[in-house]
């Protein structure tokens, strides 16, 4: 459908208050953020789905739980880092950070519109909180390094935080920079992998594994941690829906910052989750729900009434 | 050249304490093993991964520092030219690369290592300065004016010593194009080291009756085209000449400055569309058209066979 064309018929529902403190229930913040990225990409007419919905627990376990920060101080100096290194799924980041307060809610309906402060991939000349500009996989984790290296020269007591896809992987630049964070024992990193197991398009079943359904990557499950343990790094390994499990994970993490180890956290996710037709299913990575499906998916999230001031 | 960059960058870093250098494993070649016995500090060892070490730079440059990358120019402009364009040049970060081991005299090394595409690559890329300083001296005044500037630049370094064009009184200032010589029949272009190649080539057109300026362009990105295409009117014929393919670079941005500003017949002198090969540096001069005598030569066949411009063609 025309994007400009369906605008004025299908505005989006969004409360215009802004954000919400971090005393909010997070499992219910995750929640309002799933119907947000919906709505925000069916009002956009563009953007993914399928890795925003993986992300959200750990974009709100890290933004309510876990990231020193000031949303009203955007640039404040001693503030942990986090950078989006997928990030196609800057929708989810986008929300969350709304949610925490960066901007108001109702900016997100300016995701995508040309000069928008939201851009389809971060863009941190644009929006103020945003530690680096992702889109070409494989990058963050090298800045997130630079961060995290530079702080400890400097005497910072910041913590960085990284969120890789497992696809991501792939990229040959990751292992560039999981060497040399090892090498340089930089505690204060942490890189937390978002393992949904899927892809945009990627490998069809292995014979024999029809029945499963999966189109698993080569590095999923255990030898994603194999291969970073024997790179030298500590590896956790969390229910990437579980909020307070990855609060937990990201605190032990940074406990370790006083040791010569980065962290890497395994988080098991389900991609598109949340919503029954979107569960992993590879062809929600970047597709774009009908006004039926965002009827569906905000009942199936419990919010019932389409008039309704919420999510 | 690379010995004036490096030993620049330890003077810089007494002032500068947030001057860093990250090498990737390339200092002996670079010189920035100087840097790293002068500064140990400050001197990051990021191993045989430019893309890291580019997005490293990027992250270090977020928290106030000014990183000078040091590895020879293919691997900046080709293996990680993707991490320049996303993470510096996007974000316009401060981060100074250090482009060492550029053009076509790269020591035996051959088409493998040899840059000749870099300044189309570099000048393509919004919010990149791009820099081919043609002797020690303006490589140093460059690195300092660098040093002092917040955003990305791109400092083509030469690989070999070559003979001095300025004295220390020579002020750098980015955009400006430098006469080197005056002449009244042929305009000849240059940047880089090929400026002192084909100041000689004039010299030896002067034999030959031939009046042969050399305007030397030691900023690519940003430039003055109106200067440019004030000294391309005063002349019958412009001639371009780099240690880079005449596609895009040199030859290319005067060709886009002649067809807007001041219409001219335009030779390119470079690399012809073709790779390299390893050879003594006469050999490589002398095979791609650029040492002096070539280049003089090139001169005198294309100057015989251009007319003057008519009354009609000029402003």
């Amino acid at each position: 459908m025309d994007r400009a064309a369906r605008r004025p018929a299908d505005p989006l529902p969004l409360t215009p208050d802004g954000g919400v403190g971090p005393q909010a229930d997070l499992d219910e913040l995750a929640r309002r953020g799933r119907l947000l990225v919906v709505d925000t990409v069916a009002h956009s007419g563009a953007g993914h789905i399928g890795g925003p919905l993986s992300a959200m627990d750990l974009l709100v376990a890290l933004y309510f739980g876990v990231l020193r920060i000031r949303p009203d101080e955007p640039d404040w100096p001693d503030r942990d880092r986090f950078i989006l290194s997928k990030g196609h799924s800057a929708i989810g980041l986008y929300v969350v950070m709304a949610l925490r307060g960066y901007f108001p809610v109702a900016e997100l309906a300016s995701f995508d519109t040309g000069d928008s402060r939201l851009q389809g991939h971060p863009d941190m000349t644009r929006l103020p909180g945003l530690e680096a500009s992702t889109g070409s996989l494989g990058q963050g984790l090298a800045v997130g390094l630079g961060i995290a290296l530079g702080a400890r020269m400097r005497g910072l007591g910041v913590h960085t935080f990284v969120m890789l896809g497992d696809g991501e992987t792939q990229e040959g630049m990751v292992w560039e920079s999981v060497m040399v964070a090892a090498k340089y024992g930089l505690g204060n990193l942490t890189a937390i992998v978002d393992c949904n197991g899927l892809q945009q398009y990627g490998w069809p079943p292995a014979p024999g594994d029809e029945g499963r359904g999966d189109r698993r990557d080569p590095l999923a499950g255990a030898r994603l941690r194999d291969a970073l343990e024997a790179f030298g790094w500590r590896v956790l390994e969390v229910d990437g829906h579980d909020v307070e499990a990855i609060v937990a994970a990201c605190a032990d993490a940074r406990g370790a910052a006083a040791g010569s180890q980065p962290t890497a956290i395994l988080a098991r996710t389900v991609k598109g989750r949340g919503l029954s037709f979107t569960e992993g299913r590879f062809e929600w990575h970047a597709r774009v729900a009908t006004a039926h499906e965002v009827a569906a998916a905000r009942l199936e999230l419990g919010f019932e009434h389409p008039g309704e001031a919420g999510p | 050249m690379r010995d004036a960059w490096a030993e620049t960058l330890c003077d810089l870093a007494v002032e500068n304490h947030d001057l860093l250098v990250l090498d990737g494993d390339l200092a002996t070649s670079t010189r920035a093993d100087r840097f790293a016995v002068a500064h140990p500090d400050r001197f990051l060892q990021m191993g045989i991964a430019e893309q890291n070490m580019v997005g490293v730079a990027v992250g270090l440059a977020t928290l106030g520092y000014v990183p000078w990358l040091s590895s020879f120019a293919v691997f900046f402009t080709h293996r990680a030219v993707d991490q320049v364009r996303m993470l510096v040049a996007q974000t316009h970060a401060n981060v100074k690369i250090g482009a060492a081991y550029a053009g076509l005299l790269t020591g035996f090394t051959g088409k493998t290592h040899q840059d000749v595409q870099d300044l189309a690559i570099m000048r393509a890329m919004p919010g990149m300065t791009v820099l081919a300083p043609g002797d020690a001296t303006e490589c140093v005044a460059a690195v300092r004016w660098a040093t002092g500037t917040p955003g990305p630049v791109y400092l083509r370094l030469a690989r070999d010593a070559g003979p001095d064009l300025f004295d220390d009184t020579y002020l750098f200032e980015p955009r400006r194009v430098v006469p080197l010589r005056d002449g009244s029949d042929v305009l000849i272009v240059s940047t880089g080291m090929q400026s002192a190649r084909c100041l000689a080539a004039a010299t030896l057109l002067e034999t030959m009756g031939i009046s042969a300026g050399v305007l030397h362009v030691p900023s690519l990105k940003p430039v003055d085209a109106a200067a440019v295409a004030e000294a391309a009117q005063r002349v019958r014929l412009v001639v371009s000449a780099e240690e880079h393919t005449i596609i895009g670079g040199l030859g290319g941005l005067v060709a886009e400055i002649l067809s807007e500003r001041e219409p001219r017949r335009l030779v390119r002198i470079g690399i012809q569309d073709t790779w390299g090969e390893s050879a003594p540096n006469a050999f490589l001069l002398d095979r791609h058209g650029l040492s002096p005598e070539r280049v003089a030569e090139r001169v005198v066949m294309e100057f015989s066979r251009t007319a003057e411009p008519s009354r009609a063609a000029g402003r």
